[in-house]
Formats: structure tokens, sequence, C-alpha cells
């Protein structure tokens, strides 16, 4: 993003904070369905849900893109690729002017679907990674997931396509490899892109043993500084600006202002990360779609409104880090008007001691699509005796 | 071409961008290198939109009513745009 062009009566930042005629950013998770079951998944993703978007309600909801002239949407999901219609829907969009960037964990990324990737304009992609060796990787994303990652990566290269996203969301077991994730991406002819650890979905039952520490926390901060807008974050270190200089971006929570999730059955929340009946906006399937959800839900309305800073209003660093970040106070049971729980003053930790103290659960992220991974019970058939038994009957003896 | 900005000189919106209408001004975002840019300012709004049908820069700036006092301000407005790759600079015949 470019800086404000003249001055005018008010920071764009607060422009901004009043709500805009669309969203800047608008993230759409097109299913719940995934190959895959990361430890941190936001949208706690597994299984597809009935009720998700049908191809015509997606291109119906494409359309009402074009018309609120939204320039790009940031589809997700779920693994989105997994969707039978997934790459109509992109042609649709693209069709209609609607750039689209998508998440992918690579499974669908052949050398033939980079050929057609690389030919387009309007079509990013984002290779997600959350280690720069396998074994860090697939310990959070799962087994094979980092090899299929860097074929994914591989075959975007060898297609020409220069400039695709590798986006790794930085943990306490992937903080030191910044320079490695660095390295890969410019191997491949990508950009890098580093995201908060954010407690939402299943990420909220590993945020304890997954996230930075405080000694990594300012470590990255300064790695981000020295390597400016080459790196991208999409704004997500914004509470790290109370050590200083702040980051390249808006530095400001966009939920509900500028960002919102519509997620695969045409929920409304108010940011990827806030996936929880508290910040359910409406849905698109309802009376006026999402035009209205955007411009008319009461609670779009309330954080569009002066928010006020509580405990943090006092505090020196305020302006630069502006509290933090909302999902992250709420999926910590931490007040949203009080600070961050990673604020780089320590605030946050004390709240956070307390509240573990205080015996009161957290909220829980809802809904849950994860892929049922209990014990299945075996009803039939029996361990083969000797293992170069390959008959299934080999063992059993009919009583 | 240059992306030097020239007041002076022929200019037009670049094809590959998208311009969207706010309350404080407009948003511009562009397909090509995906940048999205902020104009803080109605008459820079008019000023981009008009580029195309003026001979130069400067010209679309005083129709849209810029002062010569102003100028400046608008003169590196339109620079940074130029840098972006929002606006571009027309050949002769365009």
């Amino acid at each position: 993003m470019t800086v404000p062009l003249l001055p005018g009566p008010l920071p764009l930042v607060e422009h901004f904070e009043r709500g805009l005629a669309a969203p800047i950013c608008l993230t759409w998770e097109l299913t719940y369905a995934c190959n895959l079951s990361c430890v941190h998944c936001l949208s706690s993703s597994g299984r597809r849900d009935p009720r998700e978007l049908t191809t015509a309600e997606a291109a119906a909801l494409i359309d009402e893109f074009e018309r609120m002239q939204v320039f790009y949407v940031n589809i997700g999901g779920g693994e989105p690729t997994v969707r039978p219609d997934f790459w109509d829907l992109v042609d649709y969009a693209v069709d209609r002017r609607v750039g689209v960037k998508f998440s992918t964990n690579g499974i669908k990324i052949t050398p033939e679907v980079a050929r057609r990737l690389a030919g387009s304009d309007y079509v990013d992609v984002q290779i997600s990674l959350d280690g720069a060796t396998q074994p860090v990787n697939d310990a959070v994303r799962g087994p094979g997931s980092y090899r299929t990652a860097m074929r994914a990566m591989r075959a975007l290269a060898d297609a020409g396509f220069v400039g695709f996203k590798l986006s790794v969301v930085v943990t306490r077991q992937n903080a030191s490899q910044l320079d490695d994730f660095a390295a890969l991406a410019a191997e491949y002819g990508a950009q890098l892109r580093l995201t908060r650890l954010r407690p939402a979905g299943r990420g909220a039952s590993v945020w304890h043993e997954l996230r930075p520490t405080r000694e990594q926390q300012r470590a990255v901060y300064d790695w981000l500084i020295s390597h400016g807008e080459n790196v991208l974050t999409g704004d997500s270190f914004f509470h790290l600006g109370g050590y200083g200089q702040g980051l390249p971006g808006l530095n400001m929570c966009g939920a509900g202002r500028v960002v919102c999730l519509i997620d695969p059955v045409g929920d409304v929340y108010a940011c990827p990360f806030a996936i929880h009946d508290s910040f359910l906006a409406g849905n698109v399937r309802s009376d006026g779609g999402f035009a209205r959800v955007w411009r008319e839900s009461e609670l779009f309305a309330t954080l569009r409104g002066p928010q006020s800073g509580g405990a943090c209003t006092s505090c020196s660093a305020y302006d630069a880090c502006r509290g933090g970040c909302m999902a992250a106070k709420f999926f910590t049971g931490l007040p949203l008007d009080g600070p961050d729980p990673e604020c780089v003053l320590g605030h946050g930790e004390a709240l956070l001691e307390r509240a573990a103290a205080s015996q009161v659960a957290p909220p829980r992220p809802s809904p849950d699509h994860s892929h049922r991974t209990g014990p299945v019970p075996v009803t039939i058939g029996k361990r083969p005796s000797r293992a170069c038994d390959e008959s299934p009957l080999a063992g059993f003896t009919a009583r | 071409m240059s992306t030097n900005f020239q007041l002076d000189s022929p200019w037009c919106l670049d094809e590959r961008v998208a311009v969207r209408p706010e309350p404080f001004g407009a948003l511009l975002y562009n397909y090509g290198n995906r940048r999205l840019s902020f104009l803080k300012d109605p008459t820079v709004l008019t000023v981009v939109r008009s580029l195309a049908d003026h001979p130069t820069a400067r010209s679309a700036c005083e129709s849209a009513g810029v002062s010569t006092q102003a100028m400046p301000a608008y003169e590196r407005a339109l620079s940074t745009l130029a840098r972006s790759a929002m606006i571009r600079e027309r050949d002769g015949r365009g």
C-alpha cells in the first residue's frame, strides 16, 4: 500500500476506522473440507459442511463483489482447491475483474495448473508452509505436507509464475528460520509473507505451546523492520508497534472496517480470526445479500464506532499498537478493551496468568469441522497371525 | 516509457487500474502489480480521472481547479501515483 497523498482533515486510518463502501481485504473460505489437519487451523477445518454455498450461490456472490467493486478476494478454506468447482469459480471471478488470491497447501498445483495460473494477472497463489525444514513443518501441518508444498512451488516456478506468495505462520518452532524462509522464497521466485499465530479455531488449543517467546517476538519485529516492504505481513503484527517504529502497513485492527470473512456456509464474520457467534454479522443468503451485511450490520456499526482503549488508554504505546488484536484477546479470555495477550510491554502476560488462575474457560471457537480423529472401533477382521498373510481371513477360525 | 512524472507531459490512468469512490476520496487498485493506493482528496480523484482528456497533467489539474500555489502538492501526489504505476505517460498520439 502506498502512503496517503495529500494532508486531509483526518488521518487515513481514522477514515478506515469508520468503514468503507466495500472491504479492502475480504477473505472467503470456500469450504471447510481439507486434506490436512493442521494443529493451528484458524477455521477448525477438515470436513465439508453440507450447507456450503452451491456453485450458483458462489457465482451470485462474485456478481455482488463485482457490483461493490471488491478488487480482489482472498480465497481460503479448508483447502479451497478440493472443491470440484474451484477453477470454474476462479475463472468466473476473473472474467468479472474480481481478482483472486487463493491460499493452498499445494495439493492440486500440478505443472499444468501452474501454467494456467501463471498466465493471469488476476490470480495470485499463496502456498502455506510453517517450517523451512520438513520436520518443523510437518509437526504442525501433518506428514507429507512439506513435500506437497515444495512440489507446488517447483511447479509454479517452472511455469514462470513470479511473485507468488510463500505464507508462514510464525511459531516458537520456526521463529529461528526466518532467513531460511526468505532464502526458500528467493529460490522459487516467491514473495515471503509472515503472519501472526492467532489463538483462533484449533489454534486456541495449541497457542500456548506454539506462540513465539517474548525474545522471539522481539527478534521477529527487528527482522521485519530490517526487511521492510519486501516481506508481506497482512498487517498482522501491528501489536508489535509498541517496540518503536511502526511496521509497514495500516497498523490498525481492520475487523469489520476494512476486513471481513465469509465462511463456507455464507456467514459473515468481522475477521478471519474471529469465527465465533460474538463476531457474526449476518449471512450472505439473507435479504440484501453480502452488501447489506457489510453496510448495515449492527456489529459492524459498533466496530466502526469509537472504540475504548480501556486499560490501555494511558499507555505511551497505545497510539502504536492500538490495543492489539481483538480476536487474540477474545479467545484467550482477556477483556477486549485491554492489552493484547502478547503486549510488548508485558501487560498481557499478567492478565493471562490471572485468567488462567480464575478457572474460567476462555470462549471456545465455534463452529468445528475437524476430522474426527478419535479411536474408531474395529468390529470386523483381526490382525493377521503372520506378517505375510494377505488374505483378510488369515488366522480367522469360524466357531 | 519513463515513470518520471512530468507535469507538462500527457498522462492517463493505467489500463489495469480500477477506481472505487469512497467517502474520503477513492481507492485505486492495480491488478498488474497488485498494489493499492488511496486518494485522500476528491480533487486528486477528479484529476486522475480526467488525465486522459487533457494534453498535459498540468492542464488536467488546472481544469480541476488546482491553484498555482497548490500545484506542487498535486505534482508530488501524481509522482507517487506514477511510481506505483497507477498512472502512466501517454504517447503523443494517445
